[in-house]
């Protein structure tokens, strides 16, 4: 033991010393893009992460090319800050420069139509067709407005804010407009769904807003689900403590239709006029990951191998983040999306390589969530791979949940979306 | 860099270690859980100003183990080290602590 440990910190200062270079002044000792081109569709959590890691992970032998439509980024986590009013949309919004500058990744903006995965061929929107040695996808989720009758095509009039950008500035938008007495309904979909504790959080930072500036208003929280889906008795407390008489959560309200123009919500057994209305709607993986001809499963996310984050069915083809059809207790965040990002980085590096992936992939999840302007509770747990079960699993006696809303975390978690931010952008 | 990996691994397999062995890169795939929080490589944003994530890159790996083995072990005040150290082995603590000790800072 003695041995190994003197052993890696000798190999510990080789590394510091290459390390010390840093960035692009150390691929002069790569030979630049010549271990493969690896495409990356998607520049949220998942996919910003999987092409930093690639390129600084192989020290810029991998020619790594990601697309993405949008010119900026727009984090979701902290997005119901926006929401309550305690942060400005330009607070979450951040550039793709760093990737390109600093790590060499070639930016494409612009969206994939087609991909050929028996060719390993992605199309391109404005005609353009890209070859790849492996493809990682992470598609985020579509919504399947459809499910409820009178949603499609009214979004811009009941707004999801589930996928962060305007429809986040719009849904403010809405709330400052709204006069004391209002009622807001914030409709969550059945599990599971992107961000199980984010309805819960916006509810409480909505309900915060009201209190100090519109303490008329009523905030109803129609959820889908039986029960509150994460921190429980966290949120329960908060509702009862801090919101009593402005917030009121109303469990098993199945959302059947709307109508946009009186913002009408019919429920299985009751209908709800709402002065704000928020529905966040059922959802599926990104509809790109349809182009693979692997079937989804429960006809919504993607079956991966939790070694290499490798769609079944669709070889040299990765798939990240909230699309995939989750391990057992993983949850769709950002923060897992991220270590999804970097599983698959590590395993690509291998397989081009010619060898095996890591056997013994780990993958942390952090979230917090604010239950007021300073006061935030989390919920954690460590995933690692079982190789007899064939998965990530939830490591027992890890993890676990705040023990009460408090300020210290409410820094954390303002540290911790800077950090994971520059994480994967910076 | 092939170098080094292939020093690594070679080393490695020479030693006889099997945990280790599995693959070259063991210790810096686990240090990337931590990089959420604790910035790339240990390199956290706005270390050392009051409320924010400790930088990791260039700690002492003794000094890391002493914290991770005091959270662990629920030995010391914490919000959530306490319920995330406890996922992982005491092997796996240490390659985190020793990688993260031969980052520079």
């Amino acid at each position: 033991m003695l041995n190994r440990r003197a052993f890696l910190k000798a190999v510990g200062s080789i590394a510091a010393t290459t390390g010390a270079l840093g960035g692009l002044a150390s691929y002069a000792y790569a030979k630049e893009n010549s271990g493969g081109h690896v495409i990356v569709v998607g520049g949220g959590w998942g996919g910003n992460t999987a092409a930093k890691y690639l390129r600084m992970w192989s020290n810029g032998a991998i020619k790594v090319t990601l697309i993405e439509p949008s010119s900026r980024f727009v984090s979701c986590p902290i997005s119901n800050l926006v929401v309550g009013g305690l942060k400005q949309i330009d607070d979450i919004t951040m550039s793709y420069e760093t990737l390109s500058k600093r790590w060499g990744v070639n930016l494409v903006h612009d969206r994939v139509t087609r991909i050929d995965v028996a060719a390993r061929k992605v199309g391109l929107s404005n005609g353009d067709t890209l070859d790849y040695d492996r493809l990682v996808l992470s598609p985020g989720i579509d919504f399947l407005t459809d499910e409820i009758e009178g949603l499609s095509g009214n979004e811009e009039r009941i707004p999801h804010a589930w996928k962060a950008g305007p429809q986040t500035a719009l849904l403010r938008q809405q709330l400052e407009a709204m006069e004391d007495g209002g009622v807001v309904a914030i409709h969550i979909p059945k599990v599971p769904y992107r961000c199980p504790p984010g309805p819960y959080e916006r509810a409480c930072l909505v309900s915060n807003y009201l209190k100090q500036q519109k303490p008329r208003s009523k905030v109803l929280l129609l959820d889908a689900n039986p029960d509150i889906q994460s921190k429980k008795g966290l949120f329960q407390a908060a509702f009862e403590e801090r919101y009593s008489g402005i917030l009121e959560y109303v469990p098993n309200s199945t959302l059947l239709s709307v109508d946009a123009s009186s913002l009408t919500a019919e429920l299985e057994f009751s209908e709800v006029k709402a002065d704000v209305l928020n529905v966040i709607p059922p959802m599926r993986s990104g509809r790109l990951v349809d182009q693979l001809g692997v079937e989804l499963i429960n006809d919504r996310w993607v079956d991966v191998d939790w070694l290499t984050m490798e769609a079944k069915g669709a070889p040299n083809v990765h798939v990240l983040g909230d699309a995939t059809f989750p391990a057992p207790t993983m949850p769709k965040s950002g923060h897992m999306a991220n270590q999804h990002g970097k599983i698959a980085a590590a395993a690509i590096i291998n397989l081009l390589a010619g060898q095996a992936p890591n056997p013994a992939p780990v993958a942390v999840n952090t979230c917090y969530s604010f239950v007021d302007d300073t006061n935030v509770i989390h919920v954690a747990s460590v995933h690692q791979f079982d190789a007899e079960k064939g998965t990530l699993m939830p490591v027992e006696g890890a993890g676990g949940v705040s023990s009460a809303p408090n300020a210290f975390e409410g820094r954390y978690a303002l540290s911790w979306a800077n950090n994971v931010w520059t994480d994967m952008l910076g | 860099m092939k170098i080094k990996t292939l020093l690594l691994f070679t080393c490695l397999v020479g030693l006889g270690a099997p945990a280790l062995a599995d693959d070259p890169n063991l210790a810096r795939n686990l240090a990337a859980t931590c990089a959420n929080c604790h910035g790339t490589n240990g390199h956290a944003v706005d270390a050392g100003t009051p409320g924010t994530m400790g930088a990791l890159a260039g700690v002492p790996a003794e000094d890391l183990m002493t914290k991770l083995s005091a959270f662990r072990a629920d030995l010391v005040p914490a919000t959530i080290m306490h319920q995330i150290a406890k996922g992982f082995t005491e092997e796996q603590l240490q390659l985190i602590a020793e990688y993260f000790a031969a980052q520079p800072r």
